[in-house]
């Protein structure tokens, strides 16, 4: 069975949907992003695969894909220091202990 | 032939990886496993013919983002408290098979209009031309370049010792 663009989208599916999981279980905030990160990486996954199989001479969504590199650095770089931050000033990054702002 | 092997092989890898960043009790370990993610997600770039976005995907992700990520995780000691999970497991986890599915069915029903030309190679001087090029996509570059500049400051901001 030769590799199509069906199975590039399901592997993408599959791989959000464990980033999904683990965004939504984990306690630890550096779990959390980094489960985020798994799901940035299965949609651009599922972009390259419709801008290699759909429109191949456009590349269109290879320059998505490059759109999300930069927001997943900058949401990363800031996502980090909210952390740090937050562990500065209590001591824990538990995310069921940061309810602050929780009614 | 060759091209199917390496996409079963990519494929499991990466799944595997996710599952054990998710999975595994040391957060260490956990972070070192998304490294593995990021790598197969570049295999998987390289044989969907996207060379430049492999390059990329290896320097920034592979290269910086693990390496901040990893850098936090020793700044913040959590690698004795381990990974724990919240109350909202099995929950969470229809949710996920729910989602997975329904995707799934989405994605095999439709009839994608698959082309059959052979793609661009190399990507590098036509993702260019596309970005900064006639009727391309210089504005969204220039935000872009805004955004990265404002996330720059906010994290040295946040970071900063009183």
């Amino acid at each position: 069975m030769s590799v199509g663009l069906e199975h590039y989208l399901i592997l993408s599916a599959i791989l959000f949907s464990i980033g999904l999981y683990g965004a939504l279980v984990k306690r630890s905030a550096i779990v959390i992003l980094m489960s985020i990160e798994i799901m940035l990486a299965a949609v651009s996954i599922a972009m390259v695969a419709f801008s290699r199989y759909i429109v191949p001479s456009l590349l269109t969504g290879q320059v998505f894909v490059i759109f999300i590199m930069v927001v997943a650095a900058a949401e990363v770089a800031v996502g980090l220091a909210i952390i740090i931050a937050i562990y500065r000033s209590r001591e824990t990054i538990d995310s069921t202990d940061v309810n602050l702002m929780k009614w | 032939m060759g091209l199917e092997i390496a996409f079963w092989i990519l494929a499991i890898l990466a799944v595997v990886a996710a599952l054990a960043v998710v999975l595994l009790r040391d957060i260490f370990r956990a972070a070192l496993s998304l490294v593995l993610c990021f790598l197969t997600v570049a295999g998987i770039y390289v044989i969907l013919s996207a060379d430049f976005l492999a390059a990329a995907q290896v320097l920034i992700y592979v290269g910086a983002i693990s390496v901040l990520i990893i850098l936090a995780i020793m700044l913040t000691r959590e690698v004795q408290q381990g990974s724990p999970s919240n109350k909202l497991r099995i929950p969470a986890f229809i949710v996920a098979v729910l989602f997975l599915g329904v995707v799934s069915f989405a994605m095999v029903k439709t009839p994608w209009q698959v082309s059959t030309a052979l793609p661009v190679e190399p990507t590098t001087a036509a993702l260019a031309a596309k970005l900064f090029g006639e009727n391309g996509f210089i504005l969204p570059v220039e935000i872009a370049a805004v955004l990265l500049l404002a996330a720059i400051l906010g994290a040295i901001t946040l970071v900063r010792e009183k």
